[in-house]
């Protein structure tokens, strides 16, 4: 029993994981309050994170915890405090033909399902030292991925700075009081 | 070792249900939301297939993926602020100012 359990314990930890990703996105499409949808979508990213560390991304896992659980949740957090709960929580949270959205959703799900057994099943998964070699010589996953990153993808990663500033930009003009007080005026 | 189909499965479940989140409701914070766990199912397909492939590309491209999903979460959370400053709604059916 033991050994068995020894021996199949990344399954393990996979399958619970995963039970506990899935349980938190039913529970965000389910819950009717914001505020127990975005707890729910909190419990989901940090079994996501457990997911990222068995598949040898330590850094990604760490990235995962402190932008999605510390950063983006407590925007939601903040925003949904900001705004009135009753506004929030009024009739027709839901669309009502829920059946054939039901079923199309089955559909499309048993497909993407067995492109995925089929797609997935194909070749042997390679060394994981490979995920943590710079250069040929083993360090750790965060400095692979930072090699990778500032040597082979600079350019990108410049993009997605000017990204993030426009993003910033447009979050402060959108938040600005005059864009309300010009349409009461 | 779990084979990679495992990851690939739960990640597609992960997509289907924001893809549903999306359909079926109509809070515009629980929509956005549910674009936060398409994302992260995307994450997640990209995570399993760098070890199966055992390239850091898709780990790299990971961290993208997330910059963008702070990105839009932080605009989508602007846009909600403005939306209650005007019409003190946030459901999604009633907000047509564009609709013309």
């Amino acid at each position: 029993m033991l050994a068995w359990f020894l021996a199949n314990f990344s399954a393990i930890v996979f399958y619970c994981l995963a039970a506990v990703a899935v349980a938190g996105a039913v529970g965000v499409i389910a819950f009717r309050s914001p505020v127990h949808a975005a707890l729910s979508l909190l419990g989901s990213f940090l079994a996501v994170a457990g997911v990222f560390i068995l598949l040898h991304a330590e850094f990604l896992a760490a990235v995962q915890i402190l932008v999605y659980a510390g950063g983006v949740m407590v925007l939601f957090l903040f925003v949904i405090m900001l705004v009135n709960v009753r506004t929030l929580t009024g009739e027709g949270q839901y669309v009502r033909r829920l059946v054939p959205a039901a079923v199309v959703l089955g559909i499309v799900l048993a497909v993407l399902i067995g492109v995925g057994v089929v797609a997935g099943g194909q070749g042997a998964v390679a060394d994981p030292a490979a995920l943590t070699a710079v250069a040929g010589v083993p360090l750790g996953n965060t400095e692979a991925v930072g090699w990778s990153l500032y040597r082979d993808y600079l350019l990108p990663f410049e993009v997605v700075s000017v990204v993030l500033l426009v993003a910033m930009i447009g979050a402060i003009v959108l938040g600005r009081k005059e864009l309300g007080a010009k349409e009461g005026a | 070792m779990i084979a990679t189909s495992h990851y690939v499965i739960l990640s597609l479940v992960l997509f289907a249900l924001g893809i549903v989140g999306l359909t079926v409701r109509r809070n515009f914070i629980t929509v956005l939301m549910c674009i936060e766990l398409i994302l992260n199912a995307a994450n997640i397909n990209f995570i399993a297939y760098s070890r199966q492939l055992g390239d850091l590309t898709g780990q790299v491209f990971a961290v993208f993926v997330i910059t963008i999903a702070a990105a839009e979460a932080a605009i989508g959370l602007g846009i909600i602020v403005a939306l209650v400053r005007l019409k003190h709604n946030v459901n999604l059916d009633q907000v047509n100012v564009m609709e013309g």
